[in-house]
């Protein structure tokens, strides 16, 4: 089951990059999924019945646009900051717990707390993330304001990956 | 000029401006740190909008473009994380202005977890 959903995976990337629907594109394409995925199914992860449930794509959808939203808003922010004369910046790192479980769950939240400019996880123990703040502001305790970087996120990816 | 490579021409513009503001960054900030908050990730949205804006100006690469992105968006974090973990490591330190560093604070803890 796992080979077959990372070769389905695999094919499709294929087909997206090539472009064409030539049979000889095709079969090739498909030979080279069948093996990668022979070598390594573990793209697919442990349990593979996550695959089949519609509402986690649905989740995954709205979360795009929800990132997309983040990204662009905390890059105007930093982009102020480096331009404005004073440099107002006020860095620290800072402890956030987080409730998600699985491994490719907590790679995601670090994915896209790294990617939303402003925040950067610099190291991840058991289930508190070590994350560098351009600005901390008024958050010194570990359950208060620091959550906020983390919860956003949280809410959809439980669902798209738990 | 057709109204998408209108479209197109602005998201490389804006994807140009956020790189350049990147590098600007690099140079103003006082740490390391903070430098790759500005290097790594001013260009997050300004590389995506550049190469998004090719495959809108040309609607025929727009899937390989999108491609690319997503793979932009899952290797450029592990980068960035990997350099900041090995930096703090190394014992860079946060520039004085830092308010909190709980990661140094933990460290002795972090180390015993690690070997057992």
């Amino acid at each position: 089951m796992r080979v077959i959903i990372s070769t389905f995976v695999l094919f499709v990337i294929w087909v997206i990059l090539t472009q064409s629907f030539d049979p000889q594109e095709l079969i090739t394409g498909f030979i080279v999924a069948f093996i990668v995925s022979m070598i390594s199914p573990a793209i697919a992860g442990e349990k593979t019945g996550k695959w089949f449930q519609p509402k986690r794509y649905i989740y995954l959808i709205v979360y795009l646009f929800y990132f997309i939203w983040q990204m662009i808003k905390s890059n105007i922010d930093v982009a102020k900051r480096v331009i404005s004369p004073k440099l107002p910046i006020k860095p620290g790192i800072v402890k956030v717990k987080t409730k998600l479980k699985t491994n490719a769950a907590k790679l995601a939240l670090a994915n896209s707390i790294t990617l939303t400019p402003g925040t950067l996880t610099v190291d991840i123990v058991g289930d508190e993330f070590y994350i560098h703040w351009i600005d901390v502001g008024n958050c010194d305790d570990v359950h208060r304001n620091c959550q906020e970087i983390a919860e956003g996120f949280e809410k959809y990816l439980e669902v798209i990956f738990e | 000029m057709q109204w998408y490579e209108i479209i197109g021409v602005v998201m490389i513009v804006t994807g140009a401006f956020f790189l350049f503001l990147g590098a600007l960054g690099v140079i103003r900030m006082p740490d390391v740190y903070n430098r790759m908050q500005a290097g790594t990730k001013a260009t997050t949205l300004g590389a995506l909008s550049l190469i998004m804006g090719v495959g809108v100006y040309h609607p025929a690469w727009f899937f390989k473009t999108g491609i690319i992105s997503l793979f932009i968006l899952l290797t450029n974090p592990v980068s960035s994380n990997a350099l900041a973990r090995a930096a703090h490591n190394s014992g860079v330190p946060l520039i004085e202005e830092s308010v909190v560093d709980k990661y140094a604070e933990d460290k002795e803890e972090i180390k015993k977890e690690m070997e057992s």
